[in-house]
């Protein structure tokens, strides 16, 4: 789950890491009255879950409370749009006023977990403000890493480590080494999966700050984290993926016009793959499970339709534990209820394929059968195509 | 023959009392699994559908003479039962459980380090041996007895190349899932190491997906130590970047993990690639006629 910079601030702040001054602004009004607080200079960051916003014109510098009140009314309502979000971009709906520093060096810090040595990672680097994977690509000797061992915890000695990597000294140093330990304790706390501080600011007075925040979690743990799940913003989320979400389905939006529907997230990708494969583009993924039930069906059939751009359906169910004839009753169910809307292969393989099959003919709906993966994708592609031409 | 388990193999069940562990328990001792003990603290001494229950793995070892464990118990407490069945000794460990938090497997497997056990999954439809064993929730009926070995991190895609590898006339000396999580117990090397040394095995169908770089590990692998053909698919060659597919470890971040890295180093390694999910049975063929 992802959550907004502010919010990331908030939850840094009470492990102890030093972030500038700052509040949330929902009014030009609000955005006002903080910069005469905190100010006379402040800037004012557009809260939306993407990255980009400074060259998106999501972040400005104001001076005093009227600038900051001008530039708000800009800014709150944009539509803002970077390289993360897309064409359609985002609408701003919060600002973050905060106190504009007087900066000396802007630095990385990161924390994730690093699979291949099972290890949480700090990574520390001299290259703020870029793109750490950009970094990585060309100057990777900048990259400090220090692994934490599981049984031990981060200690203390690696954080001064990365601290004199950063050519960091003084009290500078003393400062930078609490902020990586509290960043690292942030993460373990949240059960995160990613925290992020680009640019990791050192002022000119020496103090070390977060001057952006960014962070993940992992969401197999969020269920023991109730107060950063209430963080959740719905409206940062595609209106689909949050109702298919209710009903535990896994659906992604793509850019393609061929749904699809599979249980299992693997063959899902396959049936995505194949579908490409074979000259189409897939609409979304999405996984109804393993071991999918009726109801689950007939909510991921709705789902699947609803989707304006999806011009023909592929249903790929490989039946284990799951019965087809389970799964070609609920298809069936939603199908009467809400309508054929576009054309659908469905292809039942495994436990009561026979029993399945014989539950869609006899339903008196048009769906198309197909035995395997690559005749229902070869199916699927020319009667997107063609339902395409027609509407 | 096989590899991690056979006909000699018996399973303690952990968390056989929950619904998913009575269904999946019945559907095991169908197929013929011999499993001899569950286990649900709190509950021992009783019998469950015919199973006697203990208190503690440890006790089902020494009392049932149990060798190997599934694991159905709900994702927040998946670690600890797999922490449980390692001290006991347990050689091969199941873990079935989807959901379990990162930081609680990576826990568990440094708890792993220095112990004889082996851990299957998380997040594993579980592992096979056809027609002697099943440890886990896939359809018995779909696989056949045979030579060729697959190792998968994914359900319902391996049910699939199991089927086409069985409708071709193979058969499976054993089919693995190593979980769809980023931090699972044995990974493709692991598994490709049995596989190397198990002489009823032919060809090994190795079916990864995007994110984290364990198909390219295993390339590495193959290119300098594997002696058999092997056959890769990669699911997820149209995935967007940064969004989790379903599987927590299925997610392409940072630019890294794509399916198309993954292809180009088995393909680097003289692993036959198939491009489509419809052709794996296909090259399976191809591999064993150049052999």
């Amino acid at each position: 789950m992802k959550i907004h910079e502010y919010q990331a601030k908030q939850i840094l702040a009470k492990y102890g890491v030093q972030i500038p001054k700052g509040e949330v602004a929902e009014t030009a009004e609000k955005a006002a009255e903080i910069a005469a607080k905190i100010g006379p200079r402040v800037v004012l960051k557009a809260q939306i879950h993407a990255g980009g916003r400074g060259k998106g014109g999501g972040i400005k510098l104001a001076n005093g409370a009227d600038e900051a009140k001008k530039l708000a009314k800009d800014m709150i309502g944009m539509r803002l749009i970077t390289h993360q979000t897309g064409p359609e971009g985002k609408i701003v709906k919060r600002l973050l006023v905060e106190e504009a520093l007087e900066i000396a060096r802007e630095l990385y810090l990161g924390i994730v977990i690093d699979r291949a040595r099972e290890a949480v990672v700090i990574m520390a680097s001299t290259e703020g403000g870029m793109e750490i994977e950009k970094v990585a690509a060309e100057k990777p000797e900048l990259i400090f890493k220090e692994y934490v061992n599981p049984a031990a915890g981060f200690a203390g000695f690696q954080a001064r480590k990365l601290a004199f990597q950063l050519g960091l000294s003084g009290e500078t140093h003393k400062q930078a080494g609490k902020f990586i330990t509290a960043l690292y304790r942030a993460f373990e706390g949240t059960d995160a999966s990613l925290a992020e501080i680009n640019p990791l600011l050192v002022t000119k007075q020496g103090n070390v700050l977060a001057l952006d925040a960014k962070m993940n979690f992992d969401d197999n743990a969020l269920a023991r984290h109730p107060e950063i799940q209430a963080m959740r913003d719905l409206d940062e989320e595609e209106p689909l993926e949050v109702e298919a979400s209710k009903y535990n389905l896994n659906y992604i939006k793509l850019d393609g016009n061929v749904g699809c529907m599979v249980n299992g997230a693997g063959l899902a990708m396959a049936t995505m793959d194949i579908i490409k494969y074979s000259g189409g583009m897939p609409a979304n993924f999405l996984d109804v499970g393993g071991g999918v039930s009726e109801e689950a069906v007939t909510n991921a059939f709705k789902i699947l339709v609803s989707d304006k751009d999806v011009k023909a359906a592929l249903i790929n169910i490989f039946g284990g534990i799951v019965r087809c004839d389970m799964v070609a009753g609920g298809i069936v169910k939603a199908a009467k209820e809400i309508g054929l809307k576009v054309p659908m292969v469905v292809r039942l393989k495994g436990t009561n394929m026979d029993a399945g099959k014989k539950i869609l003919e006899e339903s008196g709906l048009a769906f198309y059968a197909a035995d395997t993966m690559k005749e229902a994708a070869e199916k699927v592609v020319p009667l997107a195509r063609q339902q395409a031409k027609r509407s | 023959m096989s590899i991690l388990i056979d006909e000699k193999t018996r399973v303690v069940v952990q968390g056989i009392t929950g619904g998913e562990g009575t269904f999946h328990t019945q559907k095991m001792v169908e197929y013929g699994t011999k499993v001899v003990a569950g286990m649900t603290p709190g509950k021992g001494g009783t019998t469950h559908i015919g199973i006697p229950v203990f208190n503690t793995v440890a006790e089902a070892r020494l009392k049932a003479g149990a060798n190997a464990a599934a694991i159905f118990v709900p994702p927040f407490f998946a670690a600890d039962a797999i922490m449980e069945s390692a001290e006991a000794g347990i050689e091969v460990i199941v873990c079935i459980t989807e959901g379990i938090p990162t930081f609680d497997m990576i826990k568990a497997k440094a708890f792993l380090r220095g112990k004889s056990s082996v851990l299957i999954g998380p997040n594993t439809p579980g592992v096979i041996s056809p027609g002697k064993c099943k440890i886990g929730i896939m359809p018995g009926p779909i696989h056949a007895p045979g030579r060729i070995g697959i190792i998968s991190r994914s359900g319902t895609l391996t049910y699939e190349a199991v089927d086409q590898v069985t409708k071709l006339g193979f058969g499976q000396s054993t089919a693995i899932g190593i979980g769809g999580d980023p931090i699972v117990g044995m990974k493709f090397i692991d598994l490709l190491k049995l596989f190397k040394a198990d002489k009823g095995t032919d060809a090994v169908i190795m079916i990864g997906e995007i994110g984290g770089t364990a198909e390219e590990e295993a390339a590495a692998y193959i290119k300098k130590e594997f002696n058999k053909p092997v056959v890769g698919f990669i699911a997820g060659q149209t995935a967007p970047p940064g969004r989790r597919m379903g599987h927590a470890g299925a997610i392409i971040s940072g630019g890294k993990g794509t399916a198309k890295e993954k292809m180009e180093a088995l393909e680097g390694a003289g692993v036959y690639v198939a491009k489509s999910p419809a052709d794996i049975g296909l090259k399976v063929k191809e591999a064993l006629k150049k052999k």
